[in-house]
């Protein structure tokens, strides 16, 4: 197996999926770069460089570029799943979904439900998310809690290279409409990434890490900095599991559920704000369903109620880190 | 527009109309068919029957009957709130439709979208739709799938005058344009957005401009002349179908009832809709014009009528009658796999 990045994964992905299935198409936001202008085409290959090459691949009528017109391209996208067609269409930001929502919440995500059952969206829409590279409130945010509150949605954040490939390539060949969100801190993160096509399946937790005293639940980027914790609090002798629920929606409850009975504690990562967010669904989840395993409070890391700053001191202060993981840890180890 | 592609079907016919006999009898049917529906909706309405709340099309049925009858199940449609005259018009079952709109398990969705959601994919329908302007975007996708799937299919886009301002109908007639779509946006204009007057409400005096300014050609017509609206229809869909792109079709029409079942209607001027339906009626001037040119008699349209409204009584009987969905149900169809 080859070391890869979390870019080289998703368009590896990309292109196993086109080559296999002529219906697969791209489209987004200069996806090439430079249509129509006279320079180079496929000049940039997406805002993170996540569809470079397709062009000279699979040619202008499998990924096509568009005006920057959100609404439309996303309504286009879901009109064609319904009608035939698989398309992949990457936003940049997934804070610029927020120009769009009518087509995804109303329309993709309702259209098979509405219809009595006698439609399918087999979409994809990709885009970048989180906080960590100087972009501000507006080029920052983890808004997956919206997408996940919204039935008829699956919502997947991959954590590693090799999850980003057989994620993106089960969410190309599910037939229900699917957020896939990319954390833009991982882009250049490498990790083992075989050649072939293989998929990852959804609502299946990955477990990082196996310890006996607490159950850490992470998600894209923060599963690095859960780690890291869990090594330093190893070295005083408390033993984290971390999970990783990989898909939001549908949530791998069952594994989740069972390692808060094994530790009785539990500690939710999240770069989403806290309210509403991934973690207070967990939390309440666990809540509900595990009341009497837990030997401790359960304790969020989150981001505060706060936008993304744009200073680097104000937005390292914004992200969870480390030493927050730590702390909430060693909180909920209190009286062990 | 020429009249001339159109009126070959009809050489050495006796129909002096640009469509067979046959043809003109299948549009009467059609329009007629639509009336009765909603005109028994309206009854039905008002007498408590109906679940929800209904956006009636009445007088506005020679525009989806005009421009229906030059597409197949492989055009695709995206309707509007006031969809009921283009699923019909597109081959709809009006028993399945009034099963939906009575909430049964026999409707065209199983009960579960109602009339602001009729669909029937099967027919070429995406759907009726609560979200007033969101059809554009989803008949530009269709039109991108008949594209590049290589049939011949095109999109058309219904939207309101209320609608046409939204964003993403304006969106959708660049991209439209950009991607040289096979797609024609339909500008139903029925004077009024909900209780909003069109001219208040549109700065712009012409669609036609509007669509010009997007670089995409733009007819308006009569709406409530069939014959205007099949004309001008047909050469946008044969263009589309040829290759040569986007186009936008404003019809003027008028509404016979309110923007839902229910409206008041104190913002029409008094008397406005006694006049539109005594000498606006597009049913009526359609079979007036061909009883006079001798080509379908008063009888034949009588026939009709009584065959309509039979097929009416049927669908709502059966609508009655049908059992409703079963609590089970409302978990069914939220995903194809969670």
């Amino acid at each position: 197996m080859a070391r890869k990045s979390f870019r080289q994964a998703l368009n590896e992905a990309l292109r196993h999926e086109m080559a296999r299935d002529d219906n697969v198409i791209v489209l987004g936001e200069d996806v090439c770069g430079g249509a129509g202008a006279s320079g180079e085409q496929d000049a940039w290959g997406g805002a993170f460089g996540v569809t470079k090459g397709l062009l000279a691949e699979f040619g202008p009528e499998r990924i096509m570029d568009t005006p920057i017109t959100e609404s439309a391209f996303i309504g286009a996208a879901a009109g064609a799943a319904m009608t035939g067609l698989r398309p992949v269409a990457e936003i940049m930001f997934v804070d610029f979904l927020g120009v769009c929502f009518d087509q995804i919440f109303n329309q993709a995500a309702k259209v098979r439900y509405m219809f009595g059952g006698k439609a399918v969206t087999p979409l994809v829409i990709r885009a970048s998310f989180g906080a960590g590279a100087r972009s501000a409130s507006q080029h920052s945010q983890a808004l997956y809690p919206l997408f996940t509150h919204i039935p008829g949605l699956k919502v997947v954040i991959p954590s590693n290279p090799y999850d980003a490939k057989g994620l993106l390539i089960e969410a190309i060949r599910d037939d229900d409409p699917v957020i896939f969100l990319e954390n833009k801190m991982l882009y250049d993160s490498e990790g083992e990434v075989p050649d072939g096509a293989y998929t990852v399946p959804f609502g299946e937790a990955g477990i990082l890490r196996e310890g006996d005293d607490a159950t850490i639940v992470a998600l894209g980027r923060m599963t690095a900095v859960a780690e890291t914790a869990a090594v330093r609090l190893a070295n005083d002798g408390i033993d984290c599991t971390i999970i990783d629920p990989r898909t939001v929606s549908p949530l791998d409850e069952d594994t989740i559920l069972d390692f808060v009975a094994d530790t009785g504690r539990l500690v939710i990562v999240d770069e989403a704000y806290p309210r509403c967010g991934t973690a207070a669904d967990i939390s309440s989840i666990v809540a509900e369903k595990a009341f009497h395993d837990l030997k401790a409070p359960i304790l969020k890391v989150t981001p505060p109620h706060a936008p993304v700053p744009y200073a680097p001191q104000l937005e390292e202060a914004f992200l969870p880190d480390t030493r927050d993981v730590e702390a909430a840890v060693r909180s909920v180890m209190e009286g062990a | 527009m020429s009249a001339t592609a159109t009126a070959v079907s009809a050489q050495g016919s006796d129909s002096p109309f640009p469509l067979e006999k046959d043809d003109l009898l299948s549009a009467y049917r059609t329009m007629k068919t639509i009336r009765e529906f909603e005109d028994r909706l309206h009854v039905d309405f008002a007498r408590g029957d109906i679940p929800g709340f209904v956006h009636l099309y009445a007088g506005e049925e020679a525009a989806a009957t005009g421009i229906m009858m030059h597409l197949t199940d492989e055009d695709r449609i995206a309707s509007t709130h006031r969809g009921h005259g283009h699923c019909i018009a597109k081959g709809v079952s009006v028993h399945e439709m009034m099963g939906e709109i009575y909430g049964k398990v026999s409707g065209a969705c199983r009960g579960k979208g109602g009339s602001m959601h009729i669909a029937d994919l099967s027919k070429g329908m995406m759907g009726a739709n609560g979200i007033l302007g969101a059809g554009a975007p989803l008949a530009c996708g269709a039109a991108l799938a008949a594209k590049k799937l290589g049939h011949k299919g095109v999109g058309i886009s219904f939207v309101g005058d209320g609608a046409s301002n939204q964003g993403m109908f304006l969106e959708s007639l660049n991209l439209a344009g950009v991607w040289e779509l096979p797609v024609i946006f339909v500008v139903e204009n029925n004077g009024y957005a909900e209780s909003t007057s069109v001219d208040w409400a549109v700065a712009s005096d012409s669609y036609v401009d509007r669509a010009n300014g997007f670089g995409l050609p733009g007819v308006t017509v009569d709406g409530t002349d069939f014959f205007a609206v099949h004309e001008a229809a047909g050469e946008m869909i044969r263009r589309a179908r040829d290759g040569g792109g986007p186009s936008l079709l404003e019809c003027k029409m008028i509404r016979f009832h309110g923007h839902f079942e229910g409206d008041a209607q104190t913002y029409r001027a008094e008397g406005e809709v006694e006049d539109i339906r005594n000498n606006r009626d597009c049913i009526k001037m359609f079979a007036d014009r061909v009883s006079e040119a001798g080509v379908i008699s008063r009888v034949e349209t009588d026939a009709v009528d009584a065959e309509v409204a039979t097929l009416i009584d049927s669908a709502v009987e059966q609508a009655k009658a049908a059992p409703l969905p079963d609590t089970a149900d409302l978990l069914t169809d939220v995903y194809v796999k969670y």
